[in-house]
């Protein structure tokens, strides 16, 4: 892997503790900023290298916070994260984070093919272009997502799925060890569920790790691995005949 | 008098010339970062910053000092101030704004109503493009070229920010640094284009080429060229109106702008009403 020569942190490679699961979270309680309530309490979980894992709630339940804190996009209240043995931010290159689609400016005048683009730039850093491997491997996940087609479009002139795979895209072209994923399947299309499922299974076989927050109970026991339950910032027993698989919570 | 006599006509004095050239180099200027000021919704800032920047021209002036720098420290602490009193979510940014915005501009307003003669002071908050000394020409060509230096530099990163703060936040790219960073020269390209302008029109070189390039094409290169296009010309054009009509180079040269984006308005609005002909006859075709 190419390390850029001015990275945008300097906490940028510090290798993974060998024999470390992708994540461990220990008793985490998140507030956000100008804010009192707790919005995830106590709340642990163990993820292997290479599982797949539904974070599963209603909205409010702290899936996103969880997804979150583990990002460093919120400031832990108590407990602890560690990614790889390491803490959150240590290696920015490893974790790819795909956020709800309502978090981006969608009228920026961007194509579909830059805002892939950007996914590399954790390998750039400051003042260095994308080099043509850089394209290569954008034009890939695009095809990969079914989106070549689409490669020139302004991001605001593609539909919700259209742009839901743009975002996973953009994850994919980071080349990233474990991807959080924020509701990557919530209100997309038939055709992009359907991408987007062969995707993740294909991350799974390749090695890498995947934690998705869904409110949706179907059909998981065939994308996932293991699934947590959240409700109102606290791990909860799953529904009566609702999937487990692999234990990942206490 | 043929046309090129008088398209010539007026650079025959020394200071036309120099008006010319500080209104291209201001244009390229304000329309490159104000690209970014309109896609980032600053307009507003962009207004304040010009505004705030009044009492440090008025204290630079009773004392003798460079305008540029007066007006350049208020603007560069106006804009980390903002930056600093909207870092929390307690006070929004659009309040702190405001707040100091108005402020600021009081404060330059009691000043100015110490000195005697306003009229002295009057062409700071008009403009006064025909006045612009050499000195301070090469402090308008030396922000230009560092301000449009910085913002191929960090292209890719205020293009990020820009649209995905959060993304820029996960690799470790701080946003709030960028927004800094376009602050600070925004605060630069408002002092130079006060010169041209003045206060209190400021913000039209800034928001007015950007906003008509933004409705004739969704590419940020071409964006870009043509606000700079818009704005080097309404620099021009104002300059001539304002030579050949005797009336206000600074009001003349935003008033082209605005007339230019009133053009860019009907072009879009055309093409949207083309756009779905297009598509009920598309439409028409599926059901037929």
């Amino acid at each position: 892997m190419n390390h850029p020569a001015l990275p945008y942190s300097h906490r940028h490679h510090q290798d993974p503790l060998p024999g470390a699961p992708a994540l461990v979270v220990e008793r985490l309680s998140v507030v956000y900023p100008g804010t009192k309530r707790l919005a995830l309490r106590d709340v642990s979980l163990t993820v292997p290298v290479g599982a797949r894992v539904a974070l599963v709630g209603a909205n409010g339940a702290g899936k996103s916070t969880l997804l979150k804190a583990v990002a460093k996009l919120l400031p832990i209240r108590s407990g602890e994260i560690r990614i790889y043995g390491n803490p959150p931010g240590a290696c920015h290159h490893r974790v790819a984070y795909l956020p709800q689609r309502g978090e981006i400016d969608w009228r920026f005048p961007v194509t579909l093919r830059r805002l892939v683009l950007t996914g590399r730039y954790v390998h750039l850093g400051w003042f260095k272009r994308p080099s043509k491997q850089d394209r290569a491997i954008t034009d890939t996940v695009i095809d990969q997502l079914g989106l070549t087609d689409l490669a020139d479009r302004q991001i605001g002139q593609l539909s919700g799925g259209q742009q839901q795979r743009g975002l996973l895209a953009r994850a994919l072209a980071q080349e990233a060890d474990l991807l959080l994923l924020d509701e990557p399947l919530n209100a997309v299309d038939a055709e992009t569920r359907a991408i987007i499922v062969a995707v993740l299974a294909r991350l799974g076989e390749q090695g890498k790790t995947v934690i998705a927050a869904t409110h949706d109970l179907g059909r998981l026991e065939t994308d996932f691995d293991g699934a947590l339950y959240l409700a109102n910032g606290r791990e909860v027993a799953p529904p009566p005949g609702a999937f487990v698989g692999m234990k990942v919570g206490i | 008098m043929n046309i090129i006599e008088w398209l010539i006509e007026p650079f025959r004095f020394g200071f036309m010339q120099t008006a010319l050239i500080a209104a291209v180099l201001v244009g390229l200027a304000c329309a490159s970062i104000g690209v970014y000021v309109v896609l980032r919704r600053m307009a507003f800032i962009g207004d304040a910053l010009a505004h705030t920047v009044l009492p440090g021209l008025v204290v630079a002036y009773l004392n003798q000092w460079s305008l540029f720098g007066g007006a350049l420290i208020a603007g560069v602490l106006t804009a980390l101030g903002i930056g600093w009193l909207s870092r929390r979510d307690a006070i929004r940014e659009d309040t702190a704004i405001g707040i100091m915005f108005t402020g600021m501009f009081a404060f330059g307003i009691l000043l100015i109503s110490t000195v005697r003669s306003f009229r002295d002071l009057s062409h700071i908050l008009f403009g006064n493009i025909l006045g612009v000394t050499t000195d301070e020409l090469v402090l308008i060509a030396v922000i230009t070229l560092g301000t449009l230096a910085l913002l191929v530099l960090f292209h890719k990163e205020l293009e990020l920010t820009s649209f995905d703060p959060i993304h820029a936040e996960v690799i470790g790219l701080r946003a709030n640094r960028l927004r800094y960073l376009l602050l600070v020269l925004l605060a630069f390209t408002v002092v130079s284009s006060i010169q041209v302008v003045g206060v209190v029109m400021t913000s039209a070189l800034l928001i007015t080429p950007a906003a008509a390039a933004a409705l004739l094409t969704q590419r940020l290169s071409r964006m870009f060229a043509i606000a700079v296009g818009i704005a080097v010309l309404s620099g021009i054009v104002g300059l001539y109106a304002s030579y050949y009509a005797n009336v206000s180079s600074g009001a003349a040269i935003v008033l082209t702008a605005t007339a230019l984006f009133a053009v860019a308005w009907i072009v879009h609005s055309l093409r949207r009403a083309r756009q779905f002909e297009t598509e009920d006859e598309e439409l028409d075709a599926v059901y037929e």
